[in-house]
């Protein structure tokens, strides 16, 4: 039944691509800012998706939290309105703002109506260009900022993640949270929230998507009106992190019943002639979905967990290959287990090619999937452009899934499924798990 | 301010007629209930089944069984084997899952949408030809007992929420929760699961959505192919659950948890629900909860309690209408350092108070009005949570014509209402109010002290 099923698809598989591509506008604005449009006009309203390189990691040394903080403060305030009448203003246009920061990236996604689009522009431009920092709101976002790093000393799951960063970091900012620490936060003052706004919200560092109902000519405007007045020149990038964490585990004793495991080891870059392979590879082992090999043997088969993955993590500064499983106290020595047997299977034996075929058949079919609405594609046009992508990737994509075969597939376990280099850490009261060294 | 309030009257004007997507429905000689919402945006669709059976309608001592046979269901059936479903689906390049909570059961395929034959073909195998092994009910009950440790057991403000709910509802269901306590899950049975199976899983008690890039005759000469040939379950009545009993005295509770960083306080009401031809006081109750709590910068709580006061740094309220029986109107505080939880209470009380004496802010019910118009543009990008709004309530004891009415209900809402609605808020003899805490914080450390 099922191969049945297997020949009948690949067949339809491509005229499906071929319909969902989106028709890609690069557009300048008249005072040279770059973006890309998706014309989308049967709903009148846009998305539009801003981001800045760099993120929380261009933090000046000593000032951990600064720049998480300052885009906490964005939308406390701006020009001649304080954080409430700047809330109001902004739901009275029906408008949404958010504002994000990670490792990599600060980002601004923005959805406006086509009836207002001037009005919530002028808004969402003082936001960027005037904020206002003002003292109580500093003091109000410190507060909740507080309560975050006090919230993420108890929760297993940060606690896993974030000492695999601290012992595979050193003192690069991949090591600490973007948060900061309660010291780090405190001391942070008005100007240096002026210093790290000028610091990443820069347009040498600048990245633009656009999706909905707006034309070419009037996004080049709204661009220039929007984001002109910025610094051209931002801070310092970061320096490429170092890798420092050897194989083995690290046992983090916390009282609670399931013990939250975060596994991994050094990655592969995304502009590896390998990273498609990679991609390919990691699907099969511990990818998204019930179909992985992981999923299989940790939980179908032996109901170890509710879930098990593993993910290619190619950061700006350093790459990562991760993984994450959780299971009760007593049961994780044996799902640990389970995940390093896997593991060396797939280092010494790659894939079968029933198993290539399936994940190429489920990537190429998932990927038009994915085209689901104006700020999801806003977003993918946006990482498109950071990843230094060409205009017409999506139209190549599928081909490069397609072009990867058992051999590539078997060099890249070599190189990228190494048990011994896996790194466990461990949170919580694993029976039969100890520390390594 | 004042400025902001002129514009937004012209921008209220301004907003055009809105054309819903084309929806279209039809019901199977079986009972089967079918809804099409066509999107012709993207060659996609969503297909999803929705039981009207949930875990409020597990029978005593089985709790978690409607959740549990969610899972089983990916298990073999007459035609496919174990996992064979998903695999399909994954090799389709689609997606699927499913979820469950106390009054529906739901399953969902994403795919291209030329695959929607294949998939009807799978969903209506399994609706009613599960074919169950007891070594599936061993190594799943594990997966889910392994779930319950993710989702509960590992984190405080889940458990919390378990005690509180089973507070809230003296008699009804509703306090048990979903994915099962703990130890009946562990008894969990094959011949549970079945029964369970055999009662609810039919055409008569189930509503098709099927969304997307689809043409509605092409749908349903499908759903007849595929659906129509299944047998009803004979005798299946409207759902009635244990009902409440008047809540006559103040329930009050305090869970004590070491991994607890962040101490707060939140109070639920026992309060109505959207009823079929009837949603003007859960549209009254909706609007006061935005009012209250909508968003943390213009609300009423976030302005007197994070503004004008310093005493939280989070507040917040929240009320869902879609439930088949009673549901809650709740009330959060998180106090700011400093700030004991009965101060963050005794302020929240207070700002509540003040609210229901001064009345509604006529811009800031304008502008909550204004959004939930321009909702109805943003929705239109997102098709699936358009099907989960229709499969939600009509598996809640709504009808397509009440998911219809709801925007202008909304919008007719007035004032007065809200302050009618609102005299919830001042019996607490229908509510639960309770602190989460650790061990060291101050209010903790008083109680010891004080006894």
């Amino acid at each position: 039944m099922k191969r049945i099923y297997l020949a009948f698809i690949a067949l339809l598989t491509f005229s499906v691509v071929a319909q969902a591509e989106v028709k890609i506008q690069e557009v300048t604005s008249p005072g040279g800012i770059k973006a890309w449009l998706v014309e989308e006009h049967s709903i009148p309203f846009a998305s539009l998706e801003i981001r800045f390189k760099g993120g929380a990691s261009l933090d000046p040394k000593g000032k951990r939290g600064a720049i998480n903080l300052m885009v906490g403060l964005l939308e406390e305030g701006a020009a001649d309105k304080n954080a409430r009448q700047f809330a109001a203003a902004t739901e009275g246009l029906a408008a949404s703002f958010g504002f994000d920061v990670g490792d990599d990236a600060m980002s601004v996604s923005a959805q406006f109506l086509t009836e207002n689009r001037d009005e919530a522009m002028a808004l969402l431009r003082t936001a960027l260009q005037e904020p206002r920092f003002d003292e109580d709101a500093i003091a109000r976002v410190k507060a909740q900022v507080v309560s975050a790093i006090q919230s993420a000393v108890t929760d297993p799951d940060k606690i896993s993640g974030r000492t695999f960063d601290r012992l595979a970091f050193g003192d690069h900012p991949y090591a600490t949270s973007i948060n900061g620490t309660l010291e780090s936060v405190a001391a942070l003052t008005r100007d240096d929230l002026f210093a790290a706004k000028d610091a990443v919200m820069a347009r040498d560092r600048l990245y633009v998507g656009a999706v909905g109902d707006i034309t070419p000519e009037e996004l080049g405007k709204l661009l220039d009106d929007l984001l002109g007045g910025l610094p051209v020149v931002g801070a310092e990038m970061p320096q490429k992190a170092p890798y420092l964490l050897k194989g083995g585990m690290t046992v983090v004793p916390f009282d609670t019943p399931q013990s939250v495991v975060t596994f991994g080891l050094e990655g592969i870059e995304r502009h590896d002639p390998d990273f498609f392979a990679a991609y390919v590879m990691n699907t099969i082992l511990g990818g998204s979905g019930r179909q992985s090999r992981l999923m299989e043997e940790v939980r179908e088969k032996r109901g170890l967990t509710y879930g098990v993955y593993t993910y290619l993590m190619p950061k700006d500064y350093a790459a990562l290959y991760m993984g994450r499983v959780a299971s009760a106290n007593d049961r994780v020595a044996k799902a640990v287990q389970v995940i390093r047997d896997e593991w060396v299977k797939m280092a010494e034996n790659g894939v079968t090619a029933e198993e290539l075929e399936g994940a190429k058949t489920y990537l190429t079919g998932a990927y038009p999937l994915r085209f689901d609405g104006n700020g999801p594609i806003a977003n993918i046009l946006v990482g498109m452009q950071m990843d230094d992508l060409p205009i017409d990737y999506i139209t190549t994509r599928n081909d490069k899934v397609n072009a990867v075969t058992l051999e590539d597939i078997k060099r890249v376990a070599k190189r990228l499924v190494r048990p011994d280099d896996l790194h466990f850490v461990v949170v919580g009261k694993p029976v039969g798990l100890e520390s390594t060294e | 301010m004042r400025i902001l309030g002129l514009a937004l009257v012209a921008l209220t004007l301004l907003i055009r007629p809105l054309w819903a997507q084309e929806i279209s429905n039809f019901t199977l000689d079986n009972g089967l209930e079918v809804v099409v919402i066509e999107d012709h945006r993207a060659p996609v669709v969503v297909q999803m089944v929705w039981y009207r059976a949930g875990a409020a309608d597990e029978k005593p001592g089985v709790s978690g069984i409607a959740h549990f046979l969610e899972h089983l269901l990916f298990k073999a059936t007459d035609h496919m084997k174990a996992g064979e479903l998903s695999d399909t689906v994954a090799a389709n390049g689609g997606s699927d899952n499913a979820f469950t909570t106390w009054d529906y059961t739901a399953y969902y395929q994403r795919v291209a949408a030329d695959r929607l034959d294949l998939m009807m073909t799978m969903e209506s195998d399994r609706m009613r030809n599960l074919r169950l092994t007891k070594d599936d009910i061993a190594t799943e009950r594990d997966v889910i007992l392994e779930e319950r440790n993710m989702r509960i057991e590992n984190n405080p403000d889940a458990l919390f929420r378990e005690q509180r709910y089973a507070a809230q509802y003296l008699n009804h269901p509703y306090g048990i929760p979903v994915i099962g306590w703990k130890h009946e899950m562990e008894n969990l049975s094959l011949d549970d699961a079945m029964a369970f199976y055999r009662r609810y899983y039919a055409p008569n008690d189930a509503v098709l959505i099927v969304a997307g890039d689809v043409d509605p005759e092409n749908v349903l000469a499908l759903a007849k192919k595929h659906y129509g040939p299944l047998a009803p379950t004979e005798g299946l009545k409207p759902r009635h659950r244990p009902e409440e009993p008047p809540q006559l005295s103040e329930r009050r509770m305090t869970y004590v948890d070491p991994r607890v960083s962040q101490p707060y306080v939140i109070r639920t009401y026992l309060a109505p629900e959207r009823n079929a031809g009837d949603q003007k006081q859960a549209a009254a109750l909706t609007m006061l909860s935005e009012l209250l709590g909508g968003n943390g910068q213009t609300s009423v709580l976030g302005r007197k309690l994070q503004f004008e006061t310093q005493k939280a740094i989070y507040t917040s309220a929240f009320y869902d209408g879609v439930s088949l029986d009673k549901t809650t109107f709740g009330l959060v505080i998180v106090p700011s350092e400093g700030v004991s939880l009965a101060e963050g209470e005794a302020a929240l009380d207070k700002a509540v108070a003040e609210f229901i004496e001064e009345g509604v802010d006529a811009e800031q019910f304008a502008r909550i009005k204004m959004q939930l118009k321009a909702d109805l543009i943003y929705q239109r990008d997102d098709v699936q949570a358009l099907a989960n709004e229709y499969g939600a309530a009509l598996t809640s004891g709504l009808t397509l014509e009440d998911v219809k009415a709801w925007p202008q209900v909304l919008q007719d809402v007035a004032p007065e209402d809200v302050l009618t609605a609102a005299k919830l808020l001042q019996d607490k003899r229908q509510a639960v109010t309770a602190w989460l805490t650790n061990p060291t914080a101050q209010d903790t450390a008083k109680t010891e002290v004080s006894q």
